[in-house]
């Protein structure tokens, strides 16, 4: 097996072994249950008049109920990918743990990729079985299920592994609870830029449009949670919103239109010039 | 470091580099901003010979072994390990390692740590098995193959680090401090794995501050002190002089500054001990005491250690 390879393969064991996965698994499942239960009660709220709620103010509600939950999910998720990105290659680094390794035919290249990889199937497949875990309990509970559930699980899997990308760069040359604290910071300094961004829009002030512009190149972590939110918005939803025009496009939580596809290049760009940079430092730490 | 990509004709210059030696340095130099962790090392180190790296901590050691390893980037000067430059990934294939600082994965057993060396050496499969075996026996870790690396002692990881070290029957192992959490049992099993490596034709690059242990298994060595190697050779061109102890009373601290023309004197009350001292000059030594007054009652004549001998070239050194 290629030493890339092998080192995915000892990351992913790592995050078993300590019960990281574990951990994980048994709050995915009690989030999962509260929130259906939560969404189950959508459905037994009653107008005035003791009449249900119609089935399409169901779904616009569960929809908004939905995304902000997949917020909280995907913070949880960016959040869990910096704290163990952080420390993966300044901590070993520290202990000594990498020296022995380091010593045989294994190029540090090899090192960041395989750490990488293993860590970024982990977040993908986390966030597919979480993401879809909860799509199911919406479901079930309210009947209604988003627009666009493959997109949706796979923008918030894209999110989870700008931020595990970021703070791998960072783990190259920074202690572990360095760069992990600035992973995070810089994610929602990026979602706060977004949002300062989307009242530029609505103010059609080009100065404040940029900051949104320039934070989704550099950290595109929020440009991809505007696409989650997309995916989980009901048509209705979504023309009404563009009915209103600039102030329709102002509200953080409401997305009128799909990332463009140019922006998903730069996505892709973004990955291969993070991992390129983590390699280019950590070929030169000295160890 | 970056590394050294395996070119095309590696297959051909290894023949060539067969005869090369295990180690070789020219003026390699490393500064980690002002402060000179090496300077100028330039040292052979032969195929098959077990080669004792000393000096006092600080000295530069274990950079140098960084260095040699491509753990660390030169800042000038060059080097060569089996014939390949530093840095060389074919090179790797064929050396241990046991680090200074051993530390190894808590949560993987004794025995998938070494499955994992032998996958990054790389051995191949069929063989993991009897290596592991072979190695766990040799560093006698037999009986904790399968117990987590978390629990431990700090001993037992780096009788594992050493076993690792081992792996493939490599032609070149770097000990950087190998006993230096291991009880003298260990101490001495260390030793023997050391001299089992010589029999085979491993060459050895052990650093230590620990001198006995480099006296007894090294058959030459380099003394390294602020970076720099003050004095190198085998044994017994280290240790050609004679040291004698000689307990005496009745002697002033001039009579004592007078006897200092006999070698380096170490005073330590009535017993006084001269550095370097030809055997010859014993009963000449012993008459000009008496005739100062002394009164002399033990010497004692020995070779000369390599304690006495490293505790010499840094007070040289210093001066």
């Amino acid at each position: 097996m290629p030493p890339f390879l092998v080192i995915a393969r000892l990351t992913i064991q790592e995050s078993s072994r300590r019960r990281l996965l574990l951990a994980l698994l048994v709050l995915t499942l009690l989030v999962v249950g509260f929130s259906a239960w939560g969404f189950n009660k959508i459905t037994t709220v009653t107008r005035s008049d003791g009449t249900p709620l119609p089935p399409d103010q169901v779904a616009l509600l569960t929809s908004q109920l939905l995304i902000v939950i997949t917020f909280m999910f995907s913070g949880v998720l960016a959040l869990s990918a910096a704290v163990v990105a952080g420390p993966l290659i300044s901590a070993e680094v520290e202990s000594g743990l990498l020296l022995s390794m380091l010593a045989r035919p294994v190029r540090r290249s090899e090192v960041v990729i395989g750490k990488w990889l293993g860590l970024a199937v982990l977040v993908a497949i986390y966030a597919a079985f979480a993401g879809t875990l909860e799509l199911a309990a919406v479901d079930w509970a309210t009947g209604y299920m988003p627009p666009h559930p493959v997109e949706l699980l796979m923008y918030v899997a894209a999110e989870g592994l700008i931020l595990l990308s970021l703070g791998l760069l960072l783990s190259t040359r920074l202690s572990g609870i360095t760069a992990g604290v600035i992973a995070l910071a810089a994610w929602l300094i990026a979602w706060i830029a977004g949002v300062v961004g989307d009242i530029g829009t609505g103010l059609q002030n080009q100065a404040l449009e940029n900051v949104g512009i320039v934070s989704h190149l550099l950290l595109p972590s929020d440009g991809l949670w505007r696409g989650a939110i997309y995916a989980m918005e009901p048509d209705t939803f979504i023309a009404a919103m563009r009915a209103l025009g600039t102030a329709g496009r102002a509200n953080p939580f409401a997305a009128t239109d799909p990332p463009p596809l140019s922006f998903l290049a730069w996505v892709i760009a973004w990955f291969a010039i993070v991992l390129t940079l983590s390699i280019a430092s950590f070929r030169r730490r000295e160890i | 470091m970056a590394e050294v990509a395996e070119k095309p004709e590696a297959a051909a210059f290894d023949e060539v580099a067969a005869g090369t030696p295990a180690v070789k340095t020219v003026e390699l130099t490393k500064r980690f901003g002002r402060t000179v962790a090496l300077a100028g090392l330039s040292m052979t180190v032969p195929r098959g010979e077990v080669f004792g790296f000393l000096g006092p901590n600080g000295a530069g050691k274990t950079t140098a072994v960084k260095l040699l390893l491509g753990l660390l980037t030169p800042t000038s000067g060059e080097g060569w390990l089996l014939g390949k430059r530093l840095g060389d990934l074919g090179a790797r294939r064929r050396i241990g390692y046991l680090p200074e600082l051993f530390r190894y994965q808590a949560w993987l057993s004794a025995a998938e740590v070494l499955a994992l060396h032998c996958e990054l050496a790389p051995l191949p499969r069929s063989s993991w098995k009897d290596e592991i075996r072979t190695v766990l026996d040799t560093v006698g870790l037999t009986d904790r193959a399968n117990d987590k690396i978390g629990t431990f002692s700090k001993g037992m990881q780096q009788r594992l680090g050493l076993g690792a070290a081992l792996l493939g029957e490599p032609e070149l192992v770097f000990l950087d401090e190998p006993t230096s959490a291991l009880d003298p049992v260990g101490r001495h099993d260390v030793r023997e794995v050391i001299r089992g490596l010589a029999s085979r034709g491993t060459a050895v690059f052990l650093n230590s501050h620990l001198l006995s242990e480099v006296e007894q298994v090294c058959d030459r060595v380099a003394v390294v002190d602020h970076g720099r190697v003050i004095a190198s050779g085998t044994m017994d061109d280290l240790l050609s002089g004679t040291t004698v102890r000689v307990r005496v009373t009745g002697l002033t601290q001039a009579d004592k500054n007078k006897l200092s023309g006999f070698g380096r004197l170490d005073d330590e009350g009535d017993s006084l001990t001269f550095a370097s001292l030809d055997a010859g000059r014993v009963p000449e030594l012993v008459s000009s005491i008496v005739a100062m007054g002394g009164r002399v009652y033990e010497v004692a004549p020995r070779h000369q250690t390599l304690e006495d001998r490293f505790l010499q070239l840094l007070e040289d050194e210093e001066k």
